[in-house]
Parts: C-alpha cells; sequence; structure tokens
C-alpha cells in the first residue's frame, strides 16, 4: 500500500489535465465536478490506507521513503523524485485531501454556472497536486517545486474572476500582491537551501538531518539556515512583515479562500518548520524569533480582527492570527502542538469559510457583516454548522480548537515564560469576541438587509453536507490530543503519533523544570473563563447595547481608525518600499540603464553579427569544386599543426 | 570462427536487422504494392531491434574473431539508431507519398543504413568501421537523390556523393598509415603498443586523417559546406534520418577511436584539435543561421553547431564528457526529429513551403502544430526544462571540469546567439500573419512519431538523471 503513495500525487494531476485540457469541451458540470473531486476523494481513501498501515507497525518503524526516479544529478547533487512516508506527511496528506475532497464537492455547488467551472476545477487539482508533494517530498528541491506550485495556483485562484472589481482594484491586482509577497519570502528560503547544500552538501532530509544530528557544525550556521527558512515560511504563511497578501487574497472565490488560504497552504510554512524541526532546534536564537514573530502577529491580527466588517476579511485576519499561535508553538518547541493545531485550525477555519460562503450565496454576493443579521431562521444549517466553527476556534471545551490552543498556551507558559502565556490568552480572548461579534450581527438580531429585494435562502445539498461533515469534524477532532494530566500519561495520541518524527529535535531542545498539574489546570481554567467572557460581552454589545459599540468606536476615534484601517501598514509598505523602488526602476533602471545601455549594447550586437553573417554565408556558392577546396584546406592546415607539434 | 549460444544472443538486434532486410527485399519483389506493408513493417522491426538492444544492454560478447563488440554503450547506441530509425520511418509512410516516392526501395534504403550505424558503434577494428561506414553512406548517397524528378534532390545526392568520396579517401589514406604504424588494425593491438605508438608521426598523422574523415560526416567545420546543400535538397524525411542517427554514428565512430588512445594518455594529443572544430562549428552554425530564409537550412547550420556543442565533450574527454555527448545524442535526434517531421507535414506537394515566411501564422491556423514546433524550438536552444538545456549543461559541465572553462563560455556565447534563430520562427508564427492557407496533409503516423520525440524531448528534461545514471552505468 505504501508504495502506492505515488497515486495520491498523480491523480490530482491527471485530474488536472482531464479538466484543463477538456474540460471546455466536456461542457457537463456534473462530470467536471465529479473528476475533480473524485481525484481528490481517491487520493484521500488511498492515504487512508497508508495511514492504517503505518498504524500496524512499530513506532519506530514508520518511516518509508518511496523513490519514484532521478531527477536531478550532478556530482554531489542528488534529486530524486522521492516521497516520504512518516506519521508527520502522512498526517498532513490526510488533512489535505480529506479538507480538499470536502471543498472539491462544496465547490460543485458553490462556482454551479460559472463560466470558468472547468477551469476552477482544474487549478483546485493542480493545487492538490503540487501541495501533495511539498508535502510528502524527501528534499528540499521537491519540496520547493511543491512550495512554487501552491504561490502559482494561488495566484491562479485568487485572481480566478479576473474580470471582478476588488475594493479599490482588481483581483488581478490582489493577486499578483500575493504573487509578489510570496516572491520576498521564496528568496529566502531558496538563500537558506543554498546554505544547507554549502554547509551538508546534500538537500535530502535524511542526509542533512543525519549529519545535524552528528554535530560539529557551528550554531551561527544553523542561524542563517533557520532564519532564512523561516523568511519563506513568513511569506507562505501570512506572519509579520509578509501578511499583507492573505487579506488581499479573499478576492478569490471563498472555496478557494477555505482550502488554500485557511486550510492547507498557508500553513505549508509551519509544516516546513516542523519538518526541519531538528534544524530549528539546533538554532535556540531563531527559535526565540519565531515565537516572539508568531505572537506578535497573533495578537496584531486579533485586534485588526474586531473592527472589520467584510465577512471574509474577519476571517482572514482570524486566519493570520491562528497560523501565529502555530508558530508559537514551533518557537517553543511544542512541534506537536502546532502540527495538532494545523489540523484542528484546518477543520474549523474551513467550515467557517464554507459557511461564510453559504452566507455569501444566500445573500446574493454581499459580503458586508452590517447588512445582515437574523439570518438564523432563513438558513439553519448554515447557521448552525457556524456557531460550531465558532465555538470551536474560541476555545471552548470539548470542542476541537480548546485541546490545540490550550496546548499550545501550556507550552508557552512552560518553555518560555508567563509573558507569552498571558500575550497568548489576551489573543484568545479576542479571537473569541471577534467571532461571537461575527456570529451575533450575521445570524442573530433584526435583519438589516433590504427585505424587498433580498431573500436570504439556504443552500442546497451538495454545500450543507460539506459543512456538517466539517462541523463534526470540529467537534471531535480534539479528542486525538487530550492533554496527559486527563488522559494519563500516554493518553495524548496525537503526541504519540508524532513524537518519533519529533524526537530528534526534542532531546536536542533544554529540558525545562517539571511544573504541577495545579498551575496546568488553573491557567487553562483562565483562559477558558476569558474565551467565554469574551463571548458573553460579544453578545451583549451587539445584541443588547449596540449603543456601547457605537460609543466606544466615538470616544477612541483616532485608535478605531488606526484598527479599521489595519494599522496603515499596506499604506507604508507602499511609501516606504514600493514608491521608491517604482521610481528608481522607472528613472534610472528602464529609462536610462534598459534602453540606452542594455538595449543599445544588445542591439547594436546583434546588427554586428547579422551583418557578419550575412558575409560570410556568402562562402556557402553551392559549388562543389569550392567546397573541396575549403576542406582541403582544413586538412593542410590541420598538417602543419601536426608537423609542428610533433 | 565459433559462435557460442551468448554470442547469438547478444548479437540478435545486428542479426534481426540483417535478417529483416532480407526479408523487406523478399517482399518487394513477391508481393504487389509492397510500398504500402513495408513502412509499418519497417517500424515493427525496428521498434523490435530497439527493444531487443535494450534488454540485451547487460550482454557484452566479442563477436566475429574479435572485430565486433556488443552490449554496454554499444547497445544504447544500437538502441538509438534503431529507435531514431524507427520514427523516421513513421514520419516518411505518408511524406514520401506526397513526394511521390512512394517505393519499397526507400525503407531498404533506411534499413540497410541502419545496419551500417550498427556495424560502426559496435567496431573494434578499422576495417569494421570502415565497412560500416561504408554502407551507411552509400545508402544515404541513394536516399538523398532518392526524388530523382527533383533537381535539387539529385543535386544533393551528387554533391554529397563527391565531398564524402573525397573525405573517405582521406579516411582510407589514414588507415594505411595506422596499419603501416601498427601492422594491425585492430583497436586492441594499438592499446597494446600505445607507449611507443603515441611518439609515432605515423600514427598520429594516421589518426588525425581519420579524425578529419568522421568530422566531414558529423558536419564539423571546416568540412561541413556539404550539409546546407544535401539538407536542404534531400527529401525532408531523410534529411531526418541523416542528421540524427547518421551523425551518431559518426560520433560513435570517434568514441571508439578515441578511447584506448586516451585511456593511455591525458590530455589527448589531439585536444587542440578537436577544441579548434568545436570553437568553429559553434559560431560559424550559429552566426550563419540567423541568415538563412529556409527552414531547413536553416536547421542545416544548427545541426553544425549541435555537432561542435557535442565536440566538447569529446575534447574534454572525462567521463561526463563521454556521457554527455551520448545524451546530447539522444537529445539531439529527438529534438531533429520533431522538428523536420513538423517541416514535412507542412511541406506543399511540390516540396516548397520550408521558408520561414510561409510559416507566418501558424500558431493562429494550425495551434497544434504550432505549438509543438515552438516547444520543438525551445528544446533545441536549449531552455529548460526540455531535453536540449540538459544536454548542453553535460557538455559544458565536462569542459569546466577538464579545465578548459574557455571552451564552455564560447558554448555558450554561441547557444546565446542561437537562441535568436531559433525564437524567430516562434516569431514568425505566433506575431506575423497572413491570410494564405496552410495546408497540412492529414497523417496519423507521422504525427505519433512527432508526438514520441516531444514526449521523450519532455522525459529528458524532466528526469534527466534516469538518462544519465543508465548511460553511466554501461561505463
Amino acid at each position: 500500500m505504501i508504495d502506492l503513495i505515488y497515486l495520491t500525487v498523480l491523480l490530482p494531476l491527471i485530474g488536472f489535465a482531464i479538466n484543463g485540457l477538456l474540460g471546455p469541451k466536456i461542457k457537463n458540470e456534473k462530470v467536471i465536478g465529479v473528476i475533480g473531486s473524485g481525484a481528490v476523494g481517491i487520493s484521500f481513501l488511498i492515504s487512508l490506507g497508508i495511514f492504517f498501515e503505518l498504524l500496524g507497525k512499530p513506532a519506530a518503524e514508520r518511516h518509508f521513503i518511496v523513490n519514484l526516479f532521478q531527477w536531478i544529478k550532478v556530482d554531489y547533487l542528488n534529486i530524486p523524485i522521492g516521497y516520504q512516508v512518516d506519521p508527520l506527511s502522512i498526517l498532513m496528506a490526510l488533512v489535505v485531501t480529506g479538507v480538499g475532497f470536502v471543498i472539491h464537492v462544496y465547490s460543485i455547488g458553490y462556482m454551479h454556472g460559472d463560466k470558468g467551472f472547468w477551469r476552477f476545477f482544474a487549478y483546485l487539482n493542480l493545487f492538490i497536486f503540487a501541495m501533495m508533494n511539498l508535502i510528502l517530498a524527501d528534499n528540499f528541491v521537491l519540496l520547493f517545486l511543491g512550495w512554487e506550485g501552491v504561490g502559482l495556483c494561488s495566484y491562479l485562484l485568487i485572481g480566478f474572476w479576473y474580470d471582478r472589481k476588488f475594493e479599490n482594484s482588481t483581483t488581478a491586482d490582489a493577486a499578483k500582491k500575493a504573487f509578489v509577497v510570496n516572491r520576498i519570502g521564496d528568496f529566502g528560503f531558496l538563500i537558506g537551501m543554498f546554505i544547507i547544500y554549502l554547509t551538508f552538501n546534500s538537500l535530502r532530509f535524511e542526509e542533512v538531518f543525519a549529519q545535524v544530528k552528528l554535530g560539529g557544525i557551528p550554531e551561527s550556521t544553523f542561524n542563517m539556515i533557520a532564519l532564512f527558512l523561516f523568511i519563506g515560511a513568513t511569506g507562505k504563511s501570512a506572519q509579520i512583515p509578509l501578511y499583507v497578501w492573505l487579506p488581499d487574497a479573499m478576492a478569490g472565490p471563498t472555496p478557494v479562500s477555505a482550502l488554500i488560504h485557511a486550510a492547507t497552504m498557508v500553513t505549508a510554512g509551519v509544516y516546513m518548520v516542523a519538518r526541519t524541526s531538528v534544524i530549528y532546534a539546533s538554532a535556540p536564537t531563531i527559535m526565540m524569533v519565531v515565537a516572539v514573530v508568531g505572537l506578535l502577529t497573533a495578537i496584531f491580527a486579533a485586534s485588526i480582527g474586531l473592527v472589520q466588517n467584510d465577512i471574509k476579511k474577519v476571517l482572514a485576519y482570524s486566519t493570520v492570527s491562528q497560523l501565529g499561535y502555530m508558530f508559537l508553538a514551533m518557537g517553543v518547541g511544542a512541534f506537536t502542538a502546532g502540527i495538532f493545531h494545523v489540523m484542528t485550525h484546518a477543520f474549523f477555519k474551513a467550515l467557517l469559510f464554507l459557511a461564510a460562503g453559504s452566507v455569501i450565496h444566500g445573500m446574493h454576493e454581499e459580503q458586508n457583516i452590517q447588512k445582515y443579521g437574523g439570518l438564523k431562521k432563513y438558513m439553519p444549517v448554515t447557521y448552525l454548522t457556524f456557531l460550531t466553527g465558532a465555538i470551536a476556534i474560541s476555545g471552548i471545551p470539548p470542542f476541537s480548537g480548546f485541546f490545540s490552543k490550550d496546548e499550545i498556551l501550556w507550552y508557552s507558559y512552560a518553555n518560555a515564560g508567563f509573558a507569552f502565556w498571558l500575550v497568548g490568552a489576551i489573543t484568545a480572548m479576542l479571537t473569541a469576541f471577534y467571532m461571537f461579534r461575527l456570529y451575533s450581527l450575521t445570524f442573530e438580531g433584526e435583519g438589516r438587509f433590504d427585505h424587498h429585494h433580498v431573500h436570504p435562502h439556504e443552500s442546497p445539498k451538495v454545500m450543507t453536507v460539506p459543512l456538517i461533515v466539517l462541523a463534526i469534524l470540529s467537534v471531535i477532532g480534539g479528542f486525538i490530543g487530550i492533554p496527559e494530566i486527563f488522559s494519563g500519561s500516554g493518553g495524548n495520541q496525537i503526541k504519540n503519533w508524532l513524537d518519533p518524527v519529533f524526537k530528534p529535535a526534542n532531546s536536542l531542545l533544554a529540558k525545562h523544570g517539571a511544573h504541577s498539574h495545579f498551575e496546568e489546570i488553573l491557567l487553562m481554567a483562565v483562559s477558558v473563563a476569558a474565551a467565554a467572557g469574551a463571548i458573553y460581552f460579544a453578545r451583549f454589545v451587539y445584541l443588547k447595547r449596540k449603543d456601547i459599540a457605537e460609543s466606544a468606536s466615538l470616544k477612541f476615534p483616532g485608535l478605531y481608525r488606526l484598527l479599521f484601517n489595519k494599522y496603515l501598514i499596506d499604506e507604508a509598505y507602499d511609501k516606504a518600499i514600493i514608491s521608491p523602488i517604482v521610481k528608481v526602476s522607472d528613472g534610472f533602471l528602464w529609462k536610462f540603464t534598459d534602453v540606452k545601455i542594455i538595449d543599445g549594447l544588445v542591439n547594436k550586437t546583434a546588427s554586428l553579427i547579422e551583418s557578419f553573417a550575412s558575409q560570410i554565408r556568402k562562402m556557402q556558392t553551392g559549388v562543389a569544386q569550392f567546397y573541396a577546396v575549403i576542406m582541403v584546406l582544413g586538412i593542410v592546415i590541420a598538417f602543419f599543426w601536426i608537423m609542428a607539434s610533433l | 570462427m565459433t559462435f557460442t549460444v551468448h554470442d547469438l544472443i547478444s548479437l540478435s538486434p545486428v542479426l534481426l536487422i540483417g535478417v529483416g532486410i532480407l526479408a523487406t527485399l523478399i517482399i518487394e519483389m513477391l508481393v504487389k504494392e509492397s510500398e504500402k506493408i513495408l513502412g509499418w513493417f519497417t517500424f515493427v522491426l525496428l521498434l523490435s531491434v530497439a527493444y531487443l538492444s535494450l534488454i540485451l544492454l547487460d550482454h557484452t560478447a566479442l563477436v566475429f574473431e574479435d572485430k565486433f563488440l556488443t552490449g554496454g554503450r554499444v547497445n544504447i547506441f544500437f538502441f538509438l539508431f534503431s529507435f531514431g530509425a524507427a520514427v523516421v520511418s513513421l514520419l516518411s509512410m505518408e511524406y514520401i507519398k506526397k513526394a511521390g516516392i512512394h517505393f519499397g526501395e526507400y525503407y531498404i534504403m533506411l534499413l540497410s543504413s541502419v545496419l551500417g550505424m550498427m556495424l560502426i558503434s559496435g567496431a573494434t577494428d578499422f576495417i569494421m568501421i570502415f565497412i560500416g561506414l561504408e554502407q551507411m553512406s552509400v545508402c544515404f548517397y541513394v536516399l538523398a537523390g532518392f526524388n530523382r524528378r527533383n533537381e535539387r534532390s539529385l543535386e544533393a545526392a551528387l554533391k554529397y556523393f563527391l565531398l564524402g568520396s573525397f573525405a573517405t579517401g582521406f579516411l582510407v589514406f589514414g588507415l594505411g598509415l595506422i596499419y603501416g604504424a601498427v601492422g594491425s588494425l585492430s583497436i586492441t593491438e594499438i592499446v597494446i603498443g600505445y607507449e611507443t605508438l603515441k611518439t609515432s608521426p605515423l600514427f598520429l598523422t594516421g589518426t588525425l586523417l581519420f579524425i578529419i574523415g568522421f568530422s566531414f560526416k558529423i558536419a564539423a567545420v571546416p568540412f561541413h559546406m556539404w550539409v546546407p546543400d544535401v539538407y536542404q535538397g534531400a527529401p525532408t524525411s531523410v534529411t531526418a534520418l541523416m542528421s540524427t542517427t547518421g551523425k551518431a554514428a559518426a560520433f560513435s565512430a570517434l568514441i571508439i577511436i578515441f578511447s584506448p588512445i586516451i585511456q593511455a594518455a591525458y590530455p589527448s594529443f589531439f585536444t587542440p584539435v578537436i577544441s579548434v572544430l568545436a570553437v568553429l562549428s559553434m559560431l560559424y552554425g550559429s552566426i550563419v543561421a540567423i541568415s538563412q530564409n529556409d527552414l531547413k537550412r536553416m536547421l542545416a547550420y544548427s545541426s553544425i553547431a549541435h555537432a561542435g556543442y557535442m565536440l566538447i565533450g569529446l575534447a574534454a574527454w572525462n567521463e561526463k564528457g563521454v556521457s554527455g555527448v551520448i545524451f546530447y545524442l539522444v537529445a539531439y535526434t529527438f529534438m531533429n526529429l520533431a522538428a523536420f517531421g513538423l517541416i514535412s507535414l507542412i511541406e506543399k506537394r511540390d516540396l516548397r513551403g520550408t521558408e520561414f515566411s510561409d510559416y507566418k501564422g501558424l500558431g493562429f491556423k494550425q495551434p497544434v502544430l504550432a505549438g509543438l514546433m515552438a516547444l520543438t524550438m525551445f528544446a533545441l536552444s536549449g531552455i529548460p526544462p526540455f531535453a536540449g538545456f540538459f544536454g548542453k549543461y553535460y557538455v559544458f559541465l565536462s569542459a569546466i571540469e577538464a579545465g578548459m572553462t574557455w571552451l564552455a563560455i564560447v558554448g555558450v556565447i554561441s547557444s546565446v546567439i542561437s537562441v535568436y534563430f531559433y525564437l524567430r520562427l516562434i516569431v514568425v508564427m505566433y506575431f506575423d500573419n497572413s491570410d494564405e492557407i496552410v495546408m497540412v496533409t492529414p497523417s496519423t503516423s507521422a504525427m505519433l512519431g512527432i508526438m514520441i520525440s516531444v514526449l521523450l524531448i519532455i522525459i529528458m528534461g524532466v528526469a534527466p538523471g534516469s538518462i544519465i545514471n543508465l548511460i553511466n552505468s554501461t561505463f
């Protein structure tokens, strides 16, 4: 079964080829949808089979490399197309294909009637193909191929409705922004890879990590590698300072936001850090950087989310914030907790986005929550599932978000200190608040839409069934990671599962002093109470005393505007970086260097060669005797040469 | 002369093609309108030969009184010749009908030339090389003039024959000198006596003449003068054969003659000669191709330039260089087969329609053909991820490793120049327009041949590692 892992990569590629090449001819939406979803569905089943096969093996033997073929071979550089099957990669594969399949099915309903229906499914399949390469790769180069591939698909899908307006510009601009910002991160990733190759003479995970474990390499080298790889991660996973593209990425269709910009692609950075955990464990300074960046991103994005009015924007900032949590986990050495949160977040955030998509669908493309209200009686399934997702993300037990978030907070406290826990807990409180602000304004209270023109309706089954599936996962998904204080020693399933992968890194990390169970339960209780309080407060403010929200924004107009305008970061980037670059490019690089110097030189050389060519082509007279003469001339010269050198 | 079963099995690719030639002769005699079946017969025969060569990769045997070697690298060449010729037979089927030269003899000549190539690549004796070379060349002379009612075709055949005989003369003279110095024409003997031979003027001069004789066949400057006229005048499917497998056969001979000499002494005495030939060929081919208006002529100059790139690998003469040359030959064969195949489809009934101006707006009139052509041009100019890039990459790398970085630099410069005329075709196809309608002969067999070639170009560009590993495993 394990040998079949390549099928999980190949099938989506075939789906892409069929829908991409024949899509316009097939025309039938059902056929296209079934091909697209089927490819991912079968991949999921294969992954599931492999998962159970791994489960049946002893923990130490759950590691396989399936080599398909030699890709690049030059001297020591030996890059195979090889897929690595281990607890971490198969878990990610299950999340990607599982959630991916559900979202594919949902898209059949959501994209119904769109003229680019086939194109949409082709891109989605291509995305799954690239993402599977990213997580299954057994070397950095193949991982990078997937990394760039998902970036490309993200670009294509953000700009999917390339003829539509988005905010003050077009969706194509949003796509371009995502692509360019990601390129900055990718550049860092590339440099990291170069340093790895220089240091270890290899780019295969197994060989590199084996050498790391042997030791003998200065910490400064590890610091460099870890830092540059992390720069790559900040681009792909939308962390400070490169997070600015993700909110704009909401220009894409909502299933895309759910799949790519919430559940899977944006977690690639987290996955990459987890995969290279041995390197990070050897660079404690950079781990601290990762933790701080993650923590700051978490609270920063959450604070912006408090005042946004676009339903997808709120969810986008929430995603940035949750990704911050995951990096916090990586930074404090809680790799398992981070991956656990990747998984639960994939469930509840995909659910929230899809439910939001269902709302947008039912409200005729309206995305402003100030124009919603009281929708629960119109769309009961959407309402219930959204509520489930909101409780899960707020960290209320026993929903899945509670377990993963609490694990991260506990490790922040245990490994990094009280301050980290405090900021994390405040972020959790803010999260609960903005989620229930969103929920209250959308589903409860009075309808604020125009009742004559807008008739909210529940979405078709093909969309609501995926919501129900994800809602169930959001409720029970956390039970695989019940903390050991409740489940007893060795009772945390996901920890046991991932332990072999992170063992080398954990053994490198410094051991922290023991903490009492009392501390752990106390902190847990405090954070849950804070979240519950925030939920109550949000409902109170937005349902009973709307005046409080208004007077607050009037009392602190500066703060409100700062938050509403997202700390003016986009504007600052524009002033400080983009316009100067554009000016230099336009005036100096283009109009002078390129046009005058480079083009001039190139054109001159070209015309010289061309006139030279038209001269010597005359040698080709067509007379055979002349040809023979030239040959003899060559032979004569060769003779003189051999006589001289003998 | 005794044969063991092992010898017979190892020889089976050669034997099969020999039997096949006899069979085609008999079919041609007995069956009316034999040309209708001979095309597919040839294709299947060559395909089985190719398959046999691959599965017998490990069957090394020295046969014919130690004059002929099979297995390993030799079988890679067997495969290249037979598979390349199989694709040519696909390209030919409809084309020779269109050109009005639909005769069974065409396929007999094609098969005989392949047998000649195989004899060259497996030879361990100069006489064997010479026999193979002549068998191949005579078939080519005939094939070049196969369109006997067309003046250009006749001119091509005559020029090729005249100049070819001229070159062969030098080659035979060289063999005479070598025999005078060694007292034998066996390569094993040369290896044994190499310590004394390497200072013998007689031997070195003989070898030089031998190299020059083959420089003619691979179309290295200044022995290239026949190439543009012959490539343009010969029927396009024949040009496809000559420019690919024919060139590969000549290179295989150079690899054989070099291996014992250079195993013994490095850097080789002949490295300067080879380097000069390489530089001249690369630059001359690339520069003159710029001012061509006919596509077949342009590809002829491009073929000269490609010979130059491959010579870099021979000049460097290390393991990378040789495996690089072989990789390059395979890549080049299928790139050229695709290009000439496409040209033969677009060519008109009167064999005109091969000029750049005939391709105006092809991107809109024949999107599939133009797309394939564009891909082939990208591959030929060495743009990744296609086969051409890695071919160049490996030979340039071998030069750098041998301490001849300057040769690699000249190669890169010449590659840059060559991009101009390859991309020019793409510009003409997609950015110019004309109202003329392009008639294309619908031909499933030719499309199959082109698709096979393009697929190989892509595979070799995506997974060059596996191919180079296979080649390296035969050293």
